[in-house]
């Protein structure tokens, strides 16, 4: 066996036990843990087939960014995992015959020559200085400048539809109006009661 | 390394409406709660100016830029002017339901332009990276409209199904493409009905990704299986946005459907037009049939959009058969037709709901239009004609657009389907009908007098009465529909 198979072997048996543990492990910090475990083998993977820039930038945002967040978010929030995992035993006779059933018929439809290894030859290997983040920057700037600037609209989007959703106005937001606070006298700010001494 | 600078001249109306966009959201920093009016104009200016410039720059041609990715022909720029003109009426429409439930913030207007951009971007896309962009742009404004009203937990429910489903049908659409690329080893439109042509796809492949593409879209126009956020997402969101849902989305999902569809794999049109043959014959059924059970007219209106995307499609599975192309054009001008005249029904029936509804009340029952006959004589006979239009009642434009579709299935010798499509709108009248009754013999239940602005009831009027007018001349449309198709394709 060529070296490259047995790492993408080894790479790809790390990333389906990662992935199967991502939905089975009781804890969800172990999940995400393990999908960070899943992301950084399939960046192993990409490395594999020459697409550097694309492994090392799944690995910092997704890795790095991402699910860095992810984390924070699951362990700030009270999840109930008993609740979450109600009927799991109960529902996985069905679940794994219908994903079997799928698989078989899937199956059917992909072996055979159009889905098969032979159908995807390897790509052929790059040329020497060759650099793949300079490339793909040479098309994402150029080429797909159109699709490039729509999806910054759809960030400005997602802005715009967090801003409205979770703003709150009216009773419960607490802010400061500084023309009230620079216009205040001595007299408001501290007042004095009179008030009978009490006797021990 | 070589840079070509893009021709930015056909995109000048998306690129003005960003623009607009983002000076709007600026002002709103700027201008306090009571100069909220000057949002919502600036919006239908910015409305008017992209149709302007649309008309400008409409020159007939089939113009590509950005790298053939952007496309400009006569079907991109008159979708377009209907998109502009239905959210225009739209706005409209909502103001006061919106000031009254003090939902009329600068968000709502400009999610409602992103939501316009994308369904421009939609119309006009040439590339599936753009397709899917300009999807996901108009569906995450429409995702975040629906939630807009924070306090209402049915909204806030409608909102997250219709989130979860349409992640779900972008996936679907996504792997489509991805398989499509894998059978034609391209992304642009044109490329793929050139490999397809050629013969060079692997055509299991092609089929394999055909199938998800058909059930991605089956989902953005809301076809029987892929039907069920329809009901809950009408009735749940606030009536100003199911109105937005229901009127100029459906144009840019027939753009969409005739962009994949028709101009990427026209060479396996037999194959899918078996696939939505079946989906319009489940829509007709099941959207008219479980309509009738509605006490609630948002759901009844919800299943009936479903009933009338199944009749759209029979014009779209009728451009070819067994071999023959030659019917494509009519087809494809009788589904659109439909498309057109569906949006301007759908927009005058939310319209009147809007109209009948005042503050702390939602007039979305049926019994809420009793007696509307005694209350105010001309909005019950503006929403008598758009019920009689919508059941396909002669001499109404929806008439004409159920003739024109059924007129296309008959061309193609598909006699039962057509005889099934007049038997379930046969079905489909009782439900209309009925809201007519309601509204001339039975008592009203609510006697409030109905308080709207001049511009929302001058706009009602002019719908209703051009439902009634385009029926009595439905050359105007129609022709406009077949001459914009004709020199796209």
């Amino acid at each position: 066996m060529e070296p490259k198979t047995a790492i993408f072997y080894v790479l790809s048996a790390i990333l389906v036990a990662a992935s199967l543990r991502v939905i089975t492990a009781k804890n969800p910090v172990h999940a995400v843990l393990f999908l960070v475990l899943g992301f950084f083998s399939a960046g192993g993977l990409w490395l594999t087939l020459q697409a550097e820039f694309l492994a090392i930038v799944l690995v910092v945002v997704y890795v790095g960014a991402v699910m860095v967040l992810f984390l924070f978010v699951v362990m700030m929030l009270h999840i109930d995992v008993e609740r979450l995992r109600e009927g799991f035993w109960s529902n996985l006779p069905v679940a794994i015959g219908v994903g079997l059933l799928m698989v078989f018929e899937m199956a059917l439809v992909l072996t055979g020559r159009y889905f098969g290894a032979d159908a995807l030859p390897e790509p052929a290997a790059a040329a020497a200085g060759y650099s793949n983040t300079k490339e793909i920057g040479r098309v994402l700037f150029s080429d797909y400048v159109y699709p490039f600037e729509l999806a910054s609209v759809v960030l400005l989007v997602a802005i715009v539809a967090a801003v409205a959703l979770t703003k709150r106005p009216g009773k419960d937001k607490k802010e400061q109006n500084v023309r009230k606070q620079t216009a205040v006298r001595s007299d408001e700010r501290l007042r004095i009661v009179a008030m009978p001494s009490e006797k021990e | 390394m070589n840079f070509v600078m893009p021709d930015f001249f056909p995109a000048a109306a998306e690129i003005f409406l960003l623009g607009m966009a983002c000076v709007i959201l600026l002002i709103d920093l700027v201008v306090g709660d009571s100069k909220r009016w000057l949002i919502a104009m600036l919006t239908q200016v910015t409305l008017v100016g992209c149709a302007a410039i649309t008309v400008y720059t409409a020159d007939g041609q089939v113009v590509l830029t950005f790298n053939n990715m952007f496309v400009d022909d006569l079907l991109a720029d008159f979708l377009k002017l209907l998109v502009y003109v239905s959210v225009a009426v739209t706005l409209i429409y909502s103001r006061g339901y919106l000031v009254a439930r003090a939902l009329d913030k600068a968000e709502f207007y400009l999610l409602a332009l992103f939501a316009t951009l994308g369904m421009m971007v939609m119309i006009s896309a040439a590339h599936f990276v753009t397709i899917y962009l300009g999807l996901e742009l108009m569906s995450l404004s429409l995702y975040a409209m629906v939630a807009l009203d924070r306090d209402s937990a049915r909204a806030t429910e409608a909102a997250m199904k219709y989130f979860v489903l349409g992640a779900m049908a972008s996936g679907f659409l996504l792997y489509g493409m991805s398989m499509l690329y894998g059978a034609t080893g391209t992304l642009e439109i044109g490329g793929v009905a050139q490999a397809i042509y050629n013969g060079v796809a692997n055509e299991k492949v092609l089929v394999f990704g055909l199938v998800f593409i058909v059930s991605g879209l089956a989902f953005k126009l809301g076809l029987v299986p892929f039907h069920m956020w329809i009901p809950d997402v009408y009735q749940g969101a606030p009536t100003a946005v199911t109105l937005f849902i229901g009127s100029a989305p459906k144009l840019a999902a027939f753009a969409m459907t005739m962009r994949l569809l028709v101009y990427g794999m026209f060479e396996v049109a037999e194959q899918w037009q078996l696939m939505l043959m079946v989906m319009a014959v489940l829509s007709m059924a099941l959207g008219n049939l479980a309509a009738i059970a509605q006490s609630n007219l948002k759901r009844m209106l919800a299943y009936s959009t479903i009933s009338h995307m199944g009749y759209m499609l029979l014009g779209l599975i009728s451009g070819v058969a067994s071999g023959d192309k030659h019917f494509a054009l009519n087809a494809y001008s009788a589904a659109m037709y439909y498309t057109v005249a569906y949006v301007m029904m759908s927009l005058g029936t939310f319209g009147t709901i809007l109209l009948l509804s005042r503050a702390g009340f939602e007039a979305e029952h049926l019994d809420d239009f009793k007696g509307l006959n005694q209350r105010s004589p001309w909005f019950a006979a503006i929403m008598g004609i758009l019920m009689f239009s919508m059941a396909g009642v002669p001499f109404f434009i929806g008439f004409f657009a159920k003739f024109s579709v059924l007129l296309a299935v008959v061309d193609t010798q598909n006699y039962w389907l057509a005889v099934t499509a007049v038997f379930f709108a046969l079905i489909g009248a009782y439900y209309y009908l009925r809201v007519v009754k309601l509204m001339y013999f039975d008592a009203p239940t609510d006697t409030a007098p109905i308080k709207a602005s001049l511009d929302m009831r001058l706009m009602l009027s002019a719908n209703g009465l051009a439902v009634a007018l385009l029926g009595i001349f439905p050359q105007t449309v129609m022709g406009l529909c077949s001459f914009a198709l004709l020199r796209s394709l």
